[in-house]
């Protein structure tokens, strides 16, 4: 608001075309509003498994042995989740937001080399961790968890794989971003492509920073 | 005969001020037995205590109302362009004045508000003492009344005591209802509970009636096709009344040995020919599939989908208050319940008889 | 009042931009003509919300109404919420977010004009999509608030049937999601306007109040919107997926959706009514000769009504039996809300006092919108207390409120706005004793058809019931009613002739014809395509009032200018591309239980949708 007022007393000085009130690009405030409304968006869906936590009818569960159904016959369920795999894909997701960082750094200089080097980390890190939760999924499945099982595997499942199409999104947007560097399309100037794409990566890091306690760790 | 413009323009005023004297008079005058499913004829402790907050925060209302939109009139005829109208004043505002007419209305919300709270606190109570308890589940489109105390299973009229306290537990065999009887118990939501149902929400409801008499009430919540004409009806009766009515509910209720009627006992249902041939029609066209009856295999099932039909011949309605309960609208049910109440749950196995709709008319009005 | 009739005036100079024709709509960017096209669409549903609103009254004339089957009566109050709120006021109210929005802050187009063409094209499909349930047979029957578990579709025990089977509730479901859509990305693009392309000068605290409320609806949609979105996956999936959400025979909770529902619901009423008050707040002090009294204040009303609005949804609720402390705080919150909305009515008619107010239809309605929305705030302060509430929820005394909000308040306000801006928008004004007539049948039908609705509700007749019997005494005021809806059908019939008059008529209007007081009425009637041949710079919230003072009387007419030197956004169907492949993914999703092969096609339509947005994404924009 302070640069919008630095203008106005010369107004002839201006832009037209290029002029913002702020000084922001739009695209960058468009973006932080659409984070501020899937803030509430995944909000809901952490509401929903906190509210239906510890409700299931029938296992498997999360942290404790159950009683369950496993190809038509009832059982004893073992806990179903192995912290171990998804502590790593965590660590992987969070240095992938390192990553992006360098990234977007090396766009801004103007150094290509530092900037796909570092994009490819990214979208590989990605990559890697959509592929720990179709494993995760898949593991799951096998060991009794559908999706309509209990309210556990309802909720887990949407919160989760909701996470994941935003993943995937994410490594879409960024595997475009790379494959425009790589063909020299992102100079200095145009950094602030890559930014919008590492704005919304680092958001949905965020959101998995929420969601890794809310549903692994706590008890 | 020609009447001049202006004789015409007075006579159309005149005309419009009778007809709002006639709207007027019909909005103040109506008194309240013409509206017998009416909010503002409490006649229990429970609606008193809602009625009495509603009528203070009623008054408030018409107090702020009346000032505001004067105020707005007064306005609006005092400040209307004149011609040759200078500029007005350009004023931006007025703190003093802003923050005077933000206090009062904060103050105004104080006084409905301390009553509001205080009231809360006390229809929410649990409920206390209940002299009589009375499940209420709701159903596709009809109301089931228990009386776990009392072993009695009744539909659609619920019978209590005059002056005593009723304690209601209440839940829905199928989807979200919510039974309101206005002048005896105000409105609250029914919510499914299924055998599974682990964490069931049962509500509860209480009110002593003041007064003996017959009461309407229908759900409020919608609930499907059929939402309204989901009615029900409270009568209220004198304590021997009650006490006669409960005793003879208790012959062939699901609650008591099972629906089980003692050959001897009962001398209300001879086995005479009417009871067998409608008995025979009962079993043969289907209607236990969904309907305990007294002296029936299913007598004493509790989670059929239809209302027990033993004393049947005493409810005063047919199809949730929808109908009354006359032998020509009984058959006329019993010949097509899709077309008096479509979408019903009622679906016959096979189209009933002329000779066995008959029997079973006669059969399900003896049974009082 | 203006109402001299100009001379003829030549169209717009040719610019390089196509100008007419379908396809020149079909591409355009403008925002100008895309708030004409929700302007003409909405209005078309708001008619069609109308016609079902009708057949309702015309059953229940009576007792024992016969007109239509139970099951179309609930399709109808289904249909006549879900139109009026998603298809109706919203996109009325987008109308004039996408006209006036850009030119009151003095911007040449909104920040995003082909994200603007494609929030149109959803919301055009998405109403379309939920209408087209109609002619299949299966249109939307869980009432707008859809509630769970009447809208499941399975068998839940052996004793109760499954609720809602059919597709209907699907209709409803995946009609709102692509809804959803274009409001969220209308709201993303609105909000990035005003906080971005104000024009220099023009302070947040100098936007004129219009602006303000809109910016305040545009944060309520961005936050709200979110929720109802999750609501209906969650419900979708219980539907299709046999998860439990809200099912109670599988743990779930059918009142989870009610919280989820209102959540979103009740910043929904506020997202509807800001835009009025914001024309409300333009209108009052133009005919008034006099600035809004409180402007800071009405600013920050505005803002904490649509932030206490998101923590009040429970009360919609009370029936439910949340607990004496729950009830406590969702009825002191609500509440609360009164205050901000009493400073507004009060900074209103304090605009009015001391001024010299005409009486034009535009006044006329925004007066009538004051007046109403009183009565509807004060039945809502009745009902925010939870005891007296247990009475009054789910009868014809809520249905009189809502209506005293949206209909009094919401589209009293929306007429306003028409007949204030229409010379604005078509270079034409709307004809002045055909308005005033409209006003009055429309004052006096509105509160035959609402008010009466008050006694029906407190002597007992519940919401949403397709008859009653005789003798419960609702038979004449329900005449009365259906007798004062037809009435408001008249005055609207009086505004379509109006229309079509004027639009016959000559184009009279001048930049100004009202003396207004901001940037709107500095330019040419209708606006060129870049509204402003140079940035305006602002130094108040009255800028046209200030240029008027500077020029001691009249301002000349604005000249046309040829604005060759000005870049505007190129046309682009590839907005309508991306809009059709978001139709086809909610489509596509309507053939889960039917279609075993539904998946494919699902796939194809996001491939669709991919390929729509990258055309877009690389299409160069100017």
């Amino acid at each position: 608001m302070a640069h919008a007022a630095s203008h106005t007393s010369e107004p002839g000085a201006i832009d037209e075309h290029h002029w913002t009130s702020t000084g922001m690009d739009n695209r960058k405030i468009a973006l932080w509003a659409f984070i501020g409304s899937e803030c509430l968006f995944f909000a809901s869906l952490i509401s929903t498994y906190l509210v239906y936590k510890g409700k299931s009818l029938v296992g498997p569960l999360p942290h404790d042995a159950s009683e369950c159904v496993l190809n038509g016959t009832k059982q004893a369920c073992e806990p179903i989740f192995e912290i171990p795999l998804v502590t790593l894909g965590t660590a992987v997701l969070l240095f992938s937001s390192l990553f992006v960082v360098l990234a977007l750094y090396g766009a801004q200089k103007g150094n290509r080399k530092m900037m796909i080097g570092w994009l490819s980390a990214t979208v590989l890190c990605g990559l890697f961790f959509v592929g720990m939760q179709v494993y995760e999924f898949y593991h799951f499945f096998h060991k009794g968890l559908g999706y309509s099982t209990n309210l556990f595997g309802s909720t887990f499942y949407t919160l989760t794989g909701f996470h994941g199409t935003h993943v995937s999104i994410g490594v879409i947007w960024l595997a475009t971003m790379l494959v425009l560097a790589i063909r020299g399309k992102v100079p200095p100037e145009k950094a602030l492509n890559l930014e919008l794409a590492a704005l919304y990566w680092h958001f949905v890091d965020v959101v998995w920073i929420v969601i890794f306690p809310v549903v692994y760790l706590m008890r | 005969m020609e009447r001049s413009p202006n004789r015409a323009k007075h006579a159309w005023m005149a005309k419009a001020a009778l007809l709002g004297l006639v709207v007027l008079a019909a909005a103040c005058a109506d008194s309240y037995p013409n509206y017998p499913q009416t909010t503002l004829d409490p006649r229990s402790d429970f609606t008193r205590l809602v009625d009495s907050l509603f009528r203070q925060t009623f008054w408030w209302a018409v107090i702020v109302f009346v000032l505001v939109e004067a105020a707005l009139i007064y306005v609006l005829w005092r400040f209307r362009a004149k011609p040759g109208d200078a500029e007005p004043e350009q004023s931006h505002g007025n703190t003093t004045l802003e923050i005077i007419w933000t206090v009062i209305p904060a103050i105004i919300l104080v006084f409905i508000a301390v009553p509001t709270v205080k009231t809360i606190f006390k229809t929410s109570l649990p409920t206390p003492n209940p002299e009589v308890e009375v499940e209420v589940i709701g159903h596709q489109w009809w109301w089931e009344f228990r009386y776990p105390k009392l072993g009695v299973v009744t539909a659609n009229e619920m019978v209590v005591p005059v002056s005593k306290m009723i304690g209601l537990k209440m839940w829905s065999a199928d989807v979200i209802h919510s039974f309101w009887s206005p002048q005896l118990a105000a409105k609250r939501d029914v919510f499914p509970v299924f055998p599974n149902t682990k964490y069931p929400k049962i509500n509860p409801l209480w009110f002593t009636a003041d007064s003996v008499g017959d009461y309407t009430g229908q759900c409020a919540e919608l609930c499907g096709i059929q939402h309204a004409t989901m009615g029900l009806r409270v009568i209220v009766k004198s304590d021997a009344d009650f006490d006669a009515w409960i005793a003879a509910r208790r012959v062939g209720s699901p609650l008591v040995e099972g629906g089980r009627v003692a050959p001897g006992v009962d001398s209300v249902w001879k086995a005479d020919t009417i009871h067998t041939k409608g008995q025979a029609a009962f079993v043969a066209g289907g209607c236990m599939t969904c309907h305990a009856m007294a002296g029936t295999p299913l007598a004493g099932a509790m989670t059929l989908r239809g209302p027990n039909l033993s004393h049947f011949g005493s409810r005063t309605t047919l199809g949730a208050n929808m109908y009354e309960n006359t032998p020509a609208n009984l058959a006329a049910w019993l010949r097509d319940p899709q077309g008096m109440k479509k979408g019903s749950h009622m679906i016959l196995p096979r189209p009933l008889t002329e000779t066995e709709i008959d029997a079973l008319v006669a059969y399900l009005r003896m049974h009082k | 009042m203006a109402t001299s009739v100009l001379e003829h005036r030549p169209p717009a100079l040719p610019h390089a931009h196509p100008k007419t024709g379908i396809w020149s709509w079909i591409t355009t960017v403008d925002h100008k003509r895309i708030g004409i096209m929700y302007g003409a669409t909405s209005f078309l549903f708001f008619l069609l919300g109308g016609l079902e609103a009708l057949i309702m009254r015309m059953q229940l004339i009576g007792p024992n109404g016969k007109l239509v089957d139970p099951d179309t009566f609930n399709a109808l109050f289904t249909m006549h919420g879900t139109t009026m709120i998603f298809l109706g006021v919203m996109p009325l109210s987008a109308m004039f977010f996408n006209y006036f929005i850009p030119i009151q802050i003095g911007a040449r187009d909104v920040a995003f004009p082909r994200l603007n063409a494609f929030s149109y094209w959803v919301f055009l499909l998405g109403g379309l999509f939920i209408n087209a349930s109609f002619i299949v047979g299966t249109p939307p029957d869980g009432g707008w608030f859809g509630y769970a578990n009447l809208t499941s579709s399975r068998v839940m025990s052996a004793t109760a049937a499954a609720p809602s089977p059919g597709l209907n509730i699907d209709f409803w479901v995946l009609g709102l999601q692509i809804l959803g859509v274009a409001s969220l990305a209308a709201a993303v693009n609105f909000f990035v306007t005003i906080v971005n392309m104000r024009a220099p000068g023009m302070r947040m605290l100098r936007m004129p109040m219009f602006v303000w409320m809109s910016f305040v609806v545009q944060v309520l949609l961005v936050l709200a919107f979110p929720v109802i979105t999750v609501a209906l996956i969650l419900l979708m999936f219980d539907r299709n997926f046999g998860s439990s959400f809200f099912m109670p025979d599988g743990g779930g909770d059918p009142v989870m959706w009610q919280h989820l529902f209102w959540i979103f619901g009740h910043p929904e009423v506020y997202i509807l009514i800001l835009p009025a008050f914001g024309i409300t707040s333009e209108i009052l002090p133009v005919f008034s000769r006099k600035p809004l009294f409180g402007y800071t204040a009405m600013v920050f009303s505005g803002i904490f009504i649509g932030f206490v609005g998101f923590g009040v949804w429970s009360h919609h609720m009370f029936a439910t039996g949340m607990g004496p402390f729950a009830d406590t705080f969702f009825a002191i919150a609500t509440m609360v809300i009164a205050i901000p909305t009493g400073v507004k009515i009060f900074n209103w008619v304090g605009t009015m006092w001391g001024g010299s107010i005409r009486y034009t239809t535009a006044m006329l309605s925004a007066i009538a919108m004051v007046a109403l929305f009183i009565i509807g705030g004060l039945s809502g302060v009745m009902h925010s207390s939870p005891p007296a509430d247990l009475q009054q929820t789910d009868t014809y005394f809520i249905v009189a409120h809502f209506h005293y909000v949206l209909f009094g308040g919401a589209i009293f306000g929306l007429t306003a706005g028409a007949y204030y801006w229409w010379p604005k928008m078509f270079g034409r004004l709307l004809n002045e004793s055909l308005g005033k007539v409209h006003f009055w049948l429309m004052f006096i039908g509105m509160n035959l058809t609402f008010f009466p609705m008050h006694f029906l509700g407190l002597h007992g007749m519940p919401r949403r019931v397709y008859t009653y019997p005789e003798g419960l005494g609702f038979e004449f005021w329900n005449r009365v009613e259906t007798f004062g809806s037809f009435m408001l059908a008249a005055g609207f019939l009086v505004f379509i002739v109006n229309i079509i008059k004027t639009w016959r008529g000559p184009r009279n209007a001048p930049a100004d014809p009202w003396h207004g007081a901001t940037l709107e009425w500095s330019i040419p009637s209708p606006p060129q395509e870049f509204n402003f041949p140079k940035l305006p710079v602002v130094h108040s919230s009255v800028p046209q009032w200030d240029a008027r003072r500077a020029a001691g009387g009249e301002l000349p007419e604005p000249e046309l200018v040829s604005g060759e030197d000005i870049h505007m956004p190129n046309p682009s169907y590839w907005p309508l591309v991306a809009a059709i492949g978001v139709f086809l993914v909610f489509f596509s999703l309507l053939f889960i239980r039917t279609w075993p092969s539904w998946w494919m096609f699902t796939i194809f339509s996001v491939l669709w949708l991919f390929y729509g947005v990258y055309r877009w994404a690389f299409e160069p924009a100017h």
